[in-house]
């Protein structure tokens, strides 16, 4: 009798309001390594997939954008957490698409600095983007932002990890719920960053994972009309404008990051979250009777 | 006849408000036989080798010797923080000194129990309040400013903003834990290191702080903790090395501090005395300003600055606002401090406890109403029921002198224009509070008031991302915020 112990392979399955189902589809593609070994098989996400996630997404809008931004900028510390406690197994997942043991370990750092670096700006960036307006007449008018309502993310296709957290940080940090499609041909670490996600302190719903083809999600992340903005990262001048097109739909708002180099440490800024946010301004009365000068 | 029928409405608390006690466990309090000084990463011996006894107010037992810092301590620590400056935190990477604050907000948080139960026995607040408020606020105030390490340039606009360099910081004893986070953690965020010295009344927490900065692995020096009473303080005030001061205090000593740093370069914040003024219309929604008046004077025994200590209420008001707050301060436990019922404490100090009797003294001289609730009061410790004086001038010294304490001084006025005078004649401006339904008085109320926050149908609201400091005599500087972090950088 052979006692060699057989591994237990994992299942990469999508992640969709704090659970992890298949796709509704049933489809599946198979990830692999630069040489062509077979990695894992993947969840082919259907139009079905992308409707429930955003449906998901907007479930999750309200309450996400009503807490307060401190206790974001925590959830946004814990996910970082989190992360640095399963550094190893990104690391490997990192390796076994491709990167060097050096380039993983630096992927992986960054990815956790960068989460830090967003959950400080949590209840930073208002001050940095919100105005007093000294209107001419008798009004306190000021102006003060608010996230958009459900954005849908198609990630850095190149990268594994840091592409997918460089454009979801920014996003959830200012209030907004997503929907991520992954990198379609490295998509390990983004499954596995969602059981992160899973067991920090993020409501369920607030970002959903999908896997897939960009070629045939892209129309549905783009057109569905409970989208309010669509975060596309890759350079793909038709693809920039079939997104642009479809956002005509119900004015979708857009952001393009053509040419980002998510690996290098200065690629990240309060920008990246003013992005996704409206700007909302007050007017009120002040009323200006009697004459208390008050001089003193 | 129709007689007419007075409304003898009354709350009644009597019969349920025999609470059986609530005591909050003393065994998750950790306190040593004695604390040294914290220079340098390190707990030592003060050359003075002098102690001073800290005690519990509530009961007056000691607690724990505290080191008293001479000239010699002071420099120690101050060299200490220099060469830390220097040779470490200066070129400490701004996103790797924000990972070493989280780590202080973190371990707060564990520490959390503990600490908030040291904060009541060494200071006499009430638990409720040190558990919800004080502690919690500590650790949020590091977390928030953690964030902004590596961000300055962002909170600057064509700016390349830098440290200043070694700080001195000097905090009272009404919010020992907390004042220390609104101290250092913007000084770290934004690189400076610091030279803190708590009151010497309250040491504690800011000891147990020392132990967390040890636990968190900061540095050697980044932080150093001195403790001692006003010479200490001074020694750090004239120590030719200290870049800025940081002073919260009374504005006696802040005008000492401000003076003695003439002719140098150091810059400072002060953050000073108050006499709020806390303003009710007549069209306030009453039982919620009453609230609002309860919490403004008698938080923290009224030990706080920007308490709500000169009333106004609009004449057609009077008489019910005054029924009911009276009903309202009946209803009030003065008692231990560790006691989760309690809703005022112990007055911190015997001394401090000399000033408010002085001033209730004065207070009936002058000619005031005096009015004090009936409640028991322990029979050990420093205790004051909650006091409202009626019937008082303008140029009362209750009215104008900062009491610090669970005393109240009512006035009466019948316009806007009038009490935004009466408000604005003190000497201070930290704070006032405004209550009416009616969104443009109080916007009128804000531009017209002098004083650097004002509450709006609410009172003693305090967040990290709020900048708090004052008007006139009450200091300048802001803490909190944004506008917290330009205090520790040359711009």
């Amino acid at each position: 009798m052979s006692t060699k112990r057989v591994t237990v392979l994992k299942t990469y399955k999508i992640y969709i309001g704090g659970q992890f189902p298949r796709t509704e589809s049933g489809r599946y593609y198979v990830a692999s390594n630069p040489k062509g070994e077979h990695l894992a098989n993947m969840c082919l996400c259907s139009r079905k997939d992308v409707r429930d996630a955003i449906g998901t997404a907007r479930g999750a809008f309200g309450g996400w954008s009503a807490r307060a931004a401190f206790n974001r900028g925590q959830i946004l510390y814990r996910i970082a957490e989190m992360l640095e406690g399963r550094k190893a197994q990104f690391i490997e997942e990192l390796m076994l698409q491709g990167s060097s043991k050096v380039a993983a370990e630096k992927e992986i750092t960054l990815s956790i600095d960068r989460l830090i670096y967003y959950s400080g700006w949590c209840d930073k960036y208002q001050q940095i983007f919100s105005s007093v307006n000294p209107v001419a007449s008798s009004h306190f008018n000021f102006s003060a932002l608010e996230p958009m309502g459900v954005v849908t993310i198609v990630a850095p296709q190149q990268s594994s990890l840091i592409g997918l957290v460089s454009v979801m940080a920014p996003v959830i940090a200012g209030g907004n719920t997503c929907v991520i499609l992954a990198s379609e041909t490295k998509p390990l670490c983004a499954v596995t960053f969602a059981e992160v996600l899973n067991s920090s302190d993020l409501p369920g719903g607030v970002v959903n994972i999908l896997t897939g083809k960009v070629s045939e999600l892209l129309s549905h992340l783009s057109n569905h009309m409970d989208v309010n903005a669509v975060c596309f990262s890759e350079s793909d001048t038709s693809s920039i404008k079939m997104v642009k097109e479809n956002a005509a739909l119900n004015v979708k708002r857009t952001a393009f990051y053509e040419n980002e180099k998510w690996m290098n440490e200065n690629t990240q800024s309060p920008y990246f979250i003013n992005d996704f946010q409206e700007v909302k301004t007050t007017w009120h009365p002040i009323e200006n009777i009697g004459g208390a000068k008050s001089g003193y | 006849m129709a007689a007419t029928k007075k409304n003898t409405l009354k709350l009644k608390f009597d019969s349920s408000r025999n609470l059986a006690p609530a005591l909050e466990s003393k065994s998750v309090a950790k306190i040593a036989e004695r604390y040294d000084l914290f220079i340098n990463g390190k707990f030592e011996k003060p050359s003075s080798k002098k102690y001073f006894d800290t005690i519990n107010p509530a009961n007056e037992e000691k607690l724990s010797s505290i080191a008293d810092a001479n000239s010699t301590d002071v420099n120690k620590a101050v060299v200490a923080a220099r060469t830390a400056y220097e040779k470490t935190w200066k070129k400490t990477a701004p996103k790797e000194r924000a990972k070493y604050i989280y780590r202080i907000a973190r371990l707060i948080q564990e520490h959390a129990r503990e600490l908030a139960v040291i904060e009541t026995l060494d200071g006499g607040k009430p638990i409720r309040e040190s558990r919800d408020f004080d502690v919690p606020t500590a650790a949020n105030h590091f977390f928030y400013y953690a964030g902004w390490a590596d961000k300055l340039e962002y909170a600057f606009p064509n700016r390349n903003p830098q440290p200043l360099g070694v700080a001195g910081q000097i905090i009272p004893w009404n919010f020992p834990l907390l004042m220390a986070a609104w101290k250092i953690a913007p000084a770290l965020a934004t690189g400076n290191t610091v030279v803190l010295k708590p009151a010497e009344t309250t040491s504690l927490t800011a000891l147990k702080l020392a132990e967390i900065i040890q636990e968190a692995d900061l540095p050697p020096g980044v932080v150093n903790i001195i403790t001692g009473a006003g010479a200490t303080g001074a020694a750090l005030v004239n120590h030719p090395d200290i870049n800025k001061i940081a002073f919260t205090g009374s504005t006696e000593v802040g005008k000492i501090i401000q003076k003695a740093i003439a002719g140098t370069n150091k810059k400072a914040t002060l953050e000073l005395g108050g006499k709020a003024a806390n303003i009710i219309f007549d069209d306030a929604p009453l039982d919620q300003a009453v609230e609002g008046i309860i919490n403004g004077i008698f938080f923290n025994q009224g030990h706080v600055c920007c308490a709500g200590s000169r009333l106004f209420v609009q004449e057609s008001v009077y008489k019910i606002v005054l029924q009911k707050l009276k009903d309202r301060m009946e209803t009030l436990i003065v008692g231990d401090p560790l006691d989760k019922n309690t809703d005022i404490g112990a007055i911190n100090s015997k001394q401090q406890l000399e000033v408010i009797n002085k001033y209730l003294k004065l207070g009936q001289q002058e000619g005031a109403e005096i009015f004090q609730t009936n409640c028991g009061i322990p029979k050990k410790g420093f205790y004051c029921r909650p006091t409202i004086f009626t019937n008082v001038a303008q140029s009362n010294r209750i009215v104008q002198e900062e009491i610090f304490g669970p005393v109240l001084a009512i006035q009466t006025f019948r316009t806007e224009d009038e009490v935004i005078e009466k408000a604005n004649n003190t000497p201070f401006g930290l704070s006032a509070g405004v209550w009416t339904d009616k969104g443009s008085k109080i916007f009128n109320m804000t531009s017209k008031l002098k004083a650097g926050v004002i509450w709006a149908n609410t009172y003693n609201k305090f967040d990290p991302v709020s900048p708090f400091g004052g008007f006139k005599e009450s200091g300048f500087g802001r803490e909190g915020g944004l506008h917290g972090l330009g205090a520790y950088l040359k711009v």
